[in-house]
């Protein structure tokens, strides 16, 4: 973990998240509070800083304080008065802010005992949560430029070159191609304008990795997008960043004039002779312009759809000419690359699956958030030891990686190593890093028919298998779902899910079906049940699904009556709740809302419970 | 007048080559939406033609080509949303203002979109009305939501 030297100046140091999450959940009151009580009672030796998301989400927001890495989780702008009246004032930590382990209950005050990071390998994450991300000079204090500094004055091209070949570095926005080779290739096409693409279009619905570090740490990837600049011989870069992502933007536009007001871009960079210039391009909403030449096409100023490859890219790609695309995280690795050594890189992770990976941990997730793991690490450790098991004690049903190109890995995966092989072994993929953690309550047929939407829906028309197959598929899910299936709907699916692999151009395409696949080779029995005995085992299909309010239960306290969103609860008071069938959306809400204590509405699927037809008085 | 406002954001672009995206954006953020009358000042400058610059403006879901309400509600769908439960938001929300994803309320108060994923994942279900994020929505929480917007407008 990056400490920063100015620290020895400051008595303390505090860092406030103002990542996405935290700042959802506050975080800026809490910021400007600090900033306010501290100079309001002129404490000395303590500056307030913010940084960028420090992963641990689901416990924002969070106040990290140094020296000690004394981690406040959960903090509240009514608890600013604490940390600055005990902690700043008097040194005492304010322990009730502290992180208590759920199981044990046990109160761990700083960060790096807290199981969710004692056992992550932070490499593309380094700075996040550590640094300011509007503030170059904490940038350059983590030994940021450095890199660039050796590249450009100490190494050729083709020494870079080789470098990042020798650690084995692969591509981390999905497809895992050798970063080394790609950037060979597109070395050695001939030609003096070529250009340098940053991916950050991050379309996996469920994902925010690249986001994250952009916000918390963008000159990690723009010096990696420059030292790939150098190594390539291109002069002009893009970031192609989703619009959805306006705080990622802005930090990368501050980075930007920060950089050229430190020498780091323009003409001439260093005194080296060499010029590199970089433009942000707002993407328009698409996901298929994550895909390498659809985004190409998109910069353009075309309609974003893909086209046949080869040539690839690195021989010709935006404006025909040779350009390279890489994603955030495999550019934010370059700078550690080249400042550590091929060598200490490629000793990380397994035979074929260098480095590390990050993950955006979500779903049914006891501790969701963003965690940076060794390839090869088992999917068991990163569920039960980092994200803490399953919500709720739950138990386990299975985990989605690579989003809608993705699949998912059952529990008797659970002691899969994870990296780019064994995935794809698996029938998902490694993609660029989404990881939906799913319990007993999810169904997976759902999960199927919800990628499907989405891909359906994001499919570019071009390739007929995918506009038309993927609509197919999504109509045969529906029915499913809401239990019209007929028995051979799932032959019928698998059969159209190989046309749709077979007959696509691109990659969304390709791996469309996969999120279908998956669940149909793990839990085939699953669908069956829909189709036949029209059950959704989850309780999560809709039409499949009744509520009832159990008569021996309901105490007639009127709280679903009063909630219901369609007066379809009849009953008063010291009366027994009847919930009318034909008028249920089954929204669920009487479910949520009947006291704990009651437990009095129930959710069934494929099964009716005899209840009374008229509110009845309570029988005592 | 839409005219001066444009000429502005053309002189920005000028030979400048595939800007007509940007453009589209910042033509879109200044306006609101994206007239007839504007693409076809739009592929004037552009040298396109009237058809190209809407086939390229609706290929992309962010552009939209009628008057949006006063507030945009966006709630996410994304996967960690979806198996929170954001379907159910949604409807909650499409029942409570009348209108589906896509639309906007007659009296042009709320605008209700659907999106993929906002990035507070860890907090789902998520929804944003205009710039502020809601996490952790419940469906009581709906109502009272949209009514904070509805008194003030
Ligand atoms: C439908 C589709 C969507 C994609 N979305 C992304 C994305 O959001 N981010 C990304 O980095 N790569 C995405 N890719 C992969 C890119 O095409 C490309 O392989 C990648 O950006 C190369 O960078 P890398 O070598 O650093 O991984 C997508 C591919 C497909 C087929
Ligand atoms: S899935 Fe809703 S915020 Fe990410």
């Amino acid at each position: 973990m990056g400490k920063i030297n100015r620290t020895s100046k400051k008595r303390y140091i505090v860092h406030v998240c103002l990542g996405t999450g935290c700042i959802s959940g506050g975080s800026l009151n809490i910021y400007k509070s600090l900033k306010q009580q501290v100079d309001s009672l002129k404490i000395k030796n303590v500056l307030i800083n913010f940084t960028g998301c420090h992963g641990f989400c689901q416990r924002g927001p969070i106040v990290d304080i140094e020296p000690g890495g004394i981690f406040y989780s959960e903090v509240k702008e009514e608890d600013v008065t604490d940390i600055v009246q005990q902690h700043l004032k008097k040194g005492k930590f304010v322990d009730r802010l502290f992180y208590r382990h759920p199981s044990t209950g046990e109160t761990i005050p700083c960060s790096r005992d807290i199981p969710f990071y004692s056992r992550q390998q932070r490499i593309i994450l380094r700075n996040c949560g550590h640094i300011n991300p509007e503030n170059i000079g904490d940038y350059l204090a983590v030994g940021g430029y450095e890199s660039l500094k050796k590249v450009l004055t100490e190494m050729t091209p083709e020494q870079v070159i080789s470098e990042i070949s020798s650690s084995g570095l692969r591509g981390r926005g999905g497809a895992g191609f050798l970063t080394g080779l790609k950037w060979d290739l597109c070395h050695r096409s001939p030609g003096n304008e070529k250009y340098i693409i940053c991916n950050a279009d991050e379309g996996d619905p469920g994902a925010f990795m690249d986001r994250s570090i952009l916000e918390a740490d963008p000159h990690s990837v723009l010096e990696g997008m420059l030292i790939g600049a150098y190594a390539i011989g291109a002069n002009q870069g893009y970031i192609y960043c989703r619009a959805e992502y306006p705080l990622a933007l802005e930090r990368l536009r501050i980075a930007l004039r920060q950089m050229e007001e430190h020498g780091f871009l323009g003409n001439d960079i260093l005194g080296s002779g060499f010029n590199f210039h970089i433009k942000i391009k707002e993407g328009a909403g698409a996901f298929v312009c994550g895909e390498e030449t659809a985004l190409i096409a998109s910069i353009e100023g075309k309609r974003g759809m893909p086209r046949t490859r080869p040539p690839f890219p690195a021989i010709s790609g935006l404006w025909g000419k040779p350009t390279i695309i890489n994603n955030v995280k495999t550019l934010a690795s370059v700078p550690v690359i080249i400042a550590k050594g091929s060598n200490w890189y490629s000793g990380i992770g397994t035979e074929k699956s260098k480095g590390t990976v990050v993950f955006a941990l979500t779903g049914k997730i006891a501790n969701s958030g963003l965690v940076e793991v060794p390839m090869g690490i088992e999917l068991r450790e990163l569920i039960y030891e980092i994200g803490g098991g399953i919500s709720g004690g739950r138990k386990f049903k299975a985990a989605q990686t690579g989003g809608p190109s993705g699949g998912c890995l059952p529990a008797s995966m659970l002691n899969l190593p994870i990296d780019y092989e064994s995935l794809a072994d698996a029938g998902s993929i490694m993609g660029s890093g989404g990881m939906i953690v799913m319990d007993e309550d999810t169904c997976v047929v759902d999960i199927a028919r919800y990628f499907l939407i989405f891909t359906q829906a994001e499919s570019c028309g071009k390739c007929v298998p995918c506009r038309v197959g993927t609509r197919q598929m999504l109509i045969i899910l529906e029915r499913i779902t809401k239990g019209d299936g007929v028995p051979g709907d799932v032959e019928l699916l698998e059969r159209l899910a190989n046309t749709v692999k077979l007959g696509s151009l691109c990659g969304l395409g390709q791996t469309a079906p996969n999120p279908v696949l998956t669940t149909i080779r793990y839990f085939r029995s699953e669908y069956e049940e829909h189709i036949n005995n029209k059950r959704c085992p989850a309780l999560v299909c809709k039409e499949l699904i009744s509520f009832y309010i159990l008569p021996e239960k309901c105490k007639g306290c009127r709280i679903c009556f009063k909630n219901c969103p369609v007066g379809a609860i009849s009953g008063g008071k010291k009366l027994i709740h009847v919930i009318n069938h034909e008028r249920c959306i089954k929204c669920g809400t009487c479910f949520d809302v009947c006291p704990k204590r009651f437990s009095a509405v129930v959710k069934v699927s494929g099964k009716q419970i005899k209840v009374p037809e008229k509110p009845i008085p309570i029988s005592k | 007048m839409f005219i001066t406002k444009l000429v502005e954001i053309f002189n920005e672009y000028k030979g400048e080559k595939g800007a007509v995206i940007p453009i589209l954006q910042k033509v879109q953020d200044k306006l609101g939406y994206l007239s007839q009358e504007v693409i076809s000042e739009i592929a004037k400058f552009s040298r396109m033609s009237e058809t190209e610059v809407f086939g390229v403006a609706s290929f992309y879901a962010q552009f939209r080509f009628t008057r949006c309400g006063d507030h945009v509600i966006r709630v996410c769908l994304g996967t960690a949303c979806h198996v929170s439960g954001g379907e159910r938001i949604l409807d909650e929300v499409t029942r409570e203002l009348g209108v589906s994803p896509g639309e906007t309320t007659e009296d042009y108060k709320f605008s209700l979109e659907r999106v993929a994923c906002l990035g507070c994942c860890a907090l789902a279900p998520v929804m944003v009305v205009d710039k502020t994020v809601y996490t952790k929505m419940k469906l009581p929480k709906v109502r009272g939501v949209l009514q904070t917007y509805g008194e003030n407008k």
